[in-house]
């Protein structure tokens, strides 16, 4: 299909700016400009918006990060994804409104569950154990009639040909943007660009962080990879996957493909709703392969092609980046089921109604947190987190340590909303290390002992506001696995009084220095204080406070902690070989599953010995074994007897000192709906709503601009003069003497 | 003149070779490649191969500055630092590590730099030549006094105070103009003038006082006496005599410092949302783009002896005195 332009995405100006620009004397003419500006127009004159805008169902927010990656293959940073997961679409995506987090179809006519094969390839059940189990498959069949985006890259002539397929230098010269190939075109998504991207996972010349891990998984992607680098060595065009076929992932018919998994690893679903596996047109592929393209910065990194409720229609991330609904989306019923309150918080309202709501979002650059926080306030954006310096104007907590908004934000309408986050920040002990680390009963009961002094409870209250909660495991709470109240504190830092979870005192934690041989801090046998480090980043004089406080907690045991702090370069480089002794570190889920947290512990991804995630070097054969057979099994009391298994096992080594789980703060303005926090899913833009009238008579309102104080200074300038002219005249008519 | 302009150009190129040795140098003492490549390809799943291609494909792979594994010239000409050296002095800023066509970069954020450097520098020069010539003609009496007070107060103060302070008043409580943002075209007006009005006020203490200390020196030459004697208003002696006399000390400071302009400000820029080239190397810096951070320090460094030879030359416009031979 071929269709003129309904919109396009325009980049930065021209490539060659005309000469006149910046350089002219404008400047001189700026304030009066800017009054005429200001005075022409009906919003406020402190308004960063055009007043056409004003009644449209515009959703504005900000970021501070240029993203590096939009293609889907290499992005995987939250700043990345607040755009990609609007544009591209998985097969599958998390519920909007129900928890514990469940997947649902998105562009797959049905959630896609795996089929297990033996080494003979005879069908096994779904519960058959992970041994028996030689492969995985996952057939999944897409939705009929959805259709892409429109895009230069589908632009075909009358004779069927592709327009911009085939350009050459001359053709380039004056295109700087894609905005300047004015022809585009759409065409359904089929199964084969599903395959085609998982192919792109082992490109020669991309780099998906993934790659390395998939080859684990997926059948003969390692391989493939491999072939591909051999054949295609020396071609710096365009390489048509489409050619090459392996066992892992192909075409069954236009909307059916299959994927093969060479075990039992039923998190791969989660996997699928991630845009690693969103689909890729291989037009766009050889569209943005043609020579010239990357040198003008046209790339798919820049560019994204998607089938999802917006596209990227302006990409200056120097300045701003602009989503306008998709006009080729095909519309989604917004989610008639919830969890208990969402019909009272109003989150059901909408139930039924085609998505998306916002016709466009307007994402502006702010490097700084003062003015992002300045012009929440003043309704220029919709929605801010809460930052640590305005964190007092805004939040409060009432008798029950509940946090709630300040009488001035609750005066404007503004709201708030908290999530703990699928997350872990935690204090690593390195295993290898002789002191600290090691299976042997002195270093472990040092490292509870060390586990009682720091007091969490404390760090969340002063340097977090009050935004976290303490960990008792790795697994955090909403995440399968995670047991709330008396059975779900660590008893070795915590024991159950009234109801809540109190730590142990410092008493019991002395003790412990005792049995591990450290009396008051000191060593036993040869008299030495015990002294230990703390690796760190620096992060200048803001993290001084944090730092001494790291070490009066470890004074409590008459332990010595050297802070050594480094740039992060070094940081890293010191924990991937294992030579840094104690050191903080944290994990954001990719997924909400125990395995993705626990892994985290697992002997084999030891980092260094094996490059992996296991930042401590823990290793353990009962804990190992445990989690191999826990990660491919279904939620479910067996997985959760396992998973207790594990976690007691870990609390009792403490390689970690658990710290806290953080809590999101989020505030949003009374005419932004919709607003529930969901910490896994990326596309949520098409459930917001925006009263746009609202917002233009709050905006209105807060703020009028002050001139008095202006004419004062004025005037108060004039008066000053006076003396001074006086003065002037008297040296003027002075007589010589 | 000529002659003098091709010395002083041929004598840039040691200077320019050396500012990108000590780039390079200060570079990779702080960031290996290996810190590079895991930069730019994150934190999680990294595996050493995917390193050891992100390194290959840019060519950090090789040694830095002499590679042992070649013969003859190759040892040198092989290496990091001849790769990408002899590319800039062509002013092929080549792509960033993450891909992007710099000159293109750098073509584009020039001009927001310039939209707030521009007017700062001009409306900056106007005021505090103004200001000073006016403090000196009341030189010795309570309004000099005073000036000179404010003066030292004004240049006591951060830049980031004037800054903040500047949004936070004109901005946020007097809401007359947005706290932060950048538009192209017309409506750039309203965007800059807080930035504008913020970078001249924070100058003008500093400046001020500068230009007054070389009016008072010029003032208290023959010159003036003498034009005074022969009963010239003060108005003319200031503006006709002290004025054009002092200009080689204002060129000396002024001029040096135009062709830097398109540089930008780096914290005015991160500050105000203006995608100019000082937030643009702030960002290199901070994602260890050596290929971004190299292109604008040899930019920085061409612009500054382009400044000192226009400073010269200046020179000879404002002083028949001087010859550049």
């Amino acid at each position: 299909m071929t269709a003129r332009p309904h919109a396009t995405t325009r980049d930065a100006p021209s490539r060659r700016p005309s000469s006149c620009s910046w350089s002219c004397p404008a400047a001189a003419f700026l304030a009066v400009v800017t009054l005429l500006v200001a005075g022409c127009s009906d919003e406020p004159w402190n308004s960063p918006y055009p007043s056409s805008d004003r009644d449209r169902a515009i959703h504005y927010d900000s970021f501070s990060e240029r993203p590096k990656h939009l293609d889907p293959v290499s992005s995987y940073s939250e700043n990345e994804a607040k755009f990609n997961g609007q544009i591209y679409e998985p097969v599958v995506q998390y519920h909007f409104l129900k928890r514990p987090y469940q997947l649902v179809p998105l562009t797959a006519g049905h959630l896609p569950e795996p089929v297990y094969y033996d080494a003979a390839g005879a069908e096994l059940p779904d519960d058959a154990p992970r041994e028996q189990v030689a492969e995985a498959v996952y057939r999944i069949t897409l939705k009929p009639g959805i259709l892409y985006q429109p895009h230069a890259a589908f632009a075909r002539r009358e004779d069927g040909s592709y327009r911009y397929h085939d350009l050459g230098p001359a053709d380039l010269e004056e295109r700087a943007t894609l905005a300047d190939f004015p022809e585009q075109g759409t065409r359904e998504l089929v199964a084969a660009d599903y395959v085609y991207q998982i192919k792109r996972l082992v490109h020669p010349r991309l780099h998906s962080p993934i790659a390395g891990l998939m080859s684990k998984y997926i059948k003969g992607l390692g391989e493939f990879g491999e072939r591909l680098r051999a054949a295609e060595a020396g071609n710096r065009g365009y390489i048509d996957l489409r050619k090459y076929e392996f066992p892992g992932a192909r075409v069954i018919d236009e909307h059916t493909y299959e994927i093969r998994i060479t075990e039992k690893y039923p998190q791969f679903r989660f996997w699928l709703a991630m845009s690693f596996f969103a689909p890729v047109p291989w037009e766009a592929d050889v569209f943005y392969a043609q020579p010239g393209m990357k040198e003008r910065n046209i790339s798919l990194d820049w560019y994204p092609v998607g089938t999802g409720p917006y596209m990227l229609t302006e990409n200056n991330p120097n300045r701003r980046m602009v989503l306008e609904r998709n006009p080729n989306f095909r519309g989604e019923p917004y989610p008639a089921e919830g969890m208990p309150g969402d019909a009272e918080a109003g989150l059901l309202a909408d139930a039924g109604r085609e998505m998306p709501f916002i016709d466009v979002a307007y994402y502006s650059l702010e490097k700084e947190p003062i003015p992002e926080w300045s012009k929440f306030l003043q309704g220029y954006y919709d929605v801010s987190s809460v930052l640590a310096d305005s964190f007092d104007q805004a939040i409060q907590f009432n008798a029950q340590g509940e946090a709630q908004l300040t009488e001035t934000m609750a005066d404007k309408g503004i709201e708030l909303i908290t999530a703990v986050t699928a997350s872990i920040s935690y204090m690593g002990f390195n295993m290898l290390d002789p002191v600290i680390g090691g299976d042997s009963e002195r270093a472990r009961l040092l490292r509870r002992a060390i586990s009682i002094a720091v007091d969490y409870e404390e760090l969340i209250s002063i340097f977090a506001n009050g935004r976290g909660v303490p960990a008792q495991g790795p697994i955090p709470p909403g995440i399968f696995g995670h047991v709330e109240g008396a059975d779900g504190i660590n008893p070795y830092v915590y024991e159950w009084r009234n109801g809540r979870a109190v730590r142990r005192s410092l008493a019991e934690a002395r003790e412990l220095m005792r049995d591990a041989g450290y009396p008051d801090g000191r060593d036993a046998t040869t008299g030495e204080q015990l002294t230990l480090y703390f690796e760190t980043v620096s992060a200048g004089p803001g993290s001084k406070s944090l730092l001494n406080w790291y070490r009066k907690q470890f004074e409590k045991l008459g332990i010595q902690l050297v802070i050594r702090a480094t740039d992060y370069n070094r940081f890293q480089e010191k924990v991937r070989k294992g030579t840094a002794q104690i050191f903080g570190w944290g994990w954001n889920a990719d997924y909400p599953d125990p395995e993705n947290f626990l892994f985290l512990l697992y002997g084999p991804n030891g980092k260094a010995e094996f490059h992996g995630e296991n930042a401590v070097n823990y290793a353990n054969a009962r804990f190992d074994e445990l989690f191999v057979q826990m990660r491919s099994m279904a939620d479910g009391p067996a997985r959760q007897a396992l998973i207790d298994e594990m976690v007691a096992i870990l609390r009792r080594d403490a390689p970690w000192l658990w710290g806290f789980h953080p809590t999101a703060y989020t505030l949003f303005h009374s005419w932004y709906g919709n607003a529930k926090p969901n910490l896994m899913a990326r596309n949520t833009l098409k459930y917001k709503t925006i009263d746009p009238r609202l917002r233009a008579t709050l905006r209105q309102r807060w703020n009028q601009p002050v001139v008095w104080p202006i004419v004062l200074l004025v005037v108060a300038l004039g008066v000053s003069g006076i003396p001074a002219w006086r003065t002037y005249r008297k040296r003027q008519q002075a007589a010589v003497r | 003149m000529i002659a003098y302009v091709i010395r002083r150009i041929l004598y840039a190129i040691p200077i320019l070779l050396g500012v990108n040795v000590i780039t390079f140098v200060l570079f990779f003492v702080v960031n290996s490649p290996d810190d590079m490549a895991r930069l730019h390809l994150g934190t999680k799943h990294v595996t050493p191969a995917a390193i050891e291609k992100w390194k290959s494909e840019r060519g950090y792979d090789k040694p830095l500055l002499w590679n042992t594994a070649r013969e003859g010239a190759d040892r040198l000409t092989d290496t990091i630092f001849y790769r990408n050296t002899v590319r800039l002095f062509l002013f092929d800023f080549g792509q960033s590590d993450s891909g992007r066509d710099i000159g293109y970069d750098i073509s584009q954020r020039m001009w927001p730099s310039l939209a707030i450097t521009l007017p700062v520098f001009l409306v900056g020069l106007l005021l505090t030549i103004s200001f000073a010539l006016a403090i000196a003609f009341f030189r010795g009496t309570y309004i000099d006094t005073w000036a000179v007070v404010l003066c030292v107060a004004m240049m006591s103060i951060s830049g980031l105070f004037y800054i903040i302070g500047g949004q936070y008043l004109i901005g946020k409580l007097l809401r007359l103009v947005p706290i932060s943002g950048f538009e192209s075209g017309l409506v750039a007006a309203k965007f800059v003038i807080l930035p504008v009005i913020v970078g001249v006020v924070g100058g003008l203490g500093h400046g001020t006082r500068w230009y007054r200390t070389i009016f008072l020196e010029e003032i208290n030459r023959d010159y003036v006496r003498t034009a005074r004697a022969k009963g010239l208003a003060e108005k003319a002696v200031l503006y006709g005599h002290v004025l054009r006399n002092a200009m080689i000390p204002i060129l000396t400071g002024v001029v040096v410092v135009l062709p830097t302009l398109f540089l930008g400000s780096l914290i005015t820029e991160a500050f105000f949302g203006i995608p100019g080239l000082g937030s643009y190397t702030i960002e290199a810096i901070q994602s260890q783009d050596f290929a971004i951070v190299r292109a604008m320090v040899f930019l920085g460094s061409v612009l500054y002896i382009v400044g000192l030879i226009l400073t010269d030359i200046s020179y000879t416009l404002v002083d028949p005195r001087v010859r550049l031979d």
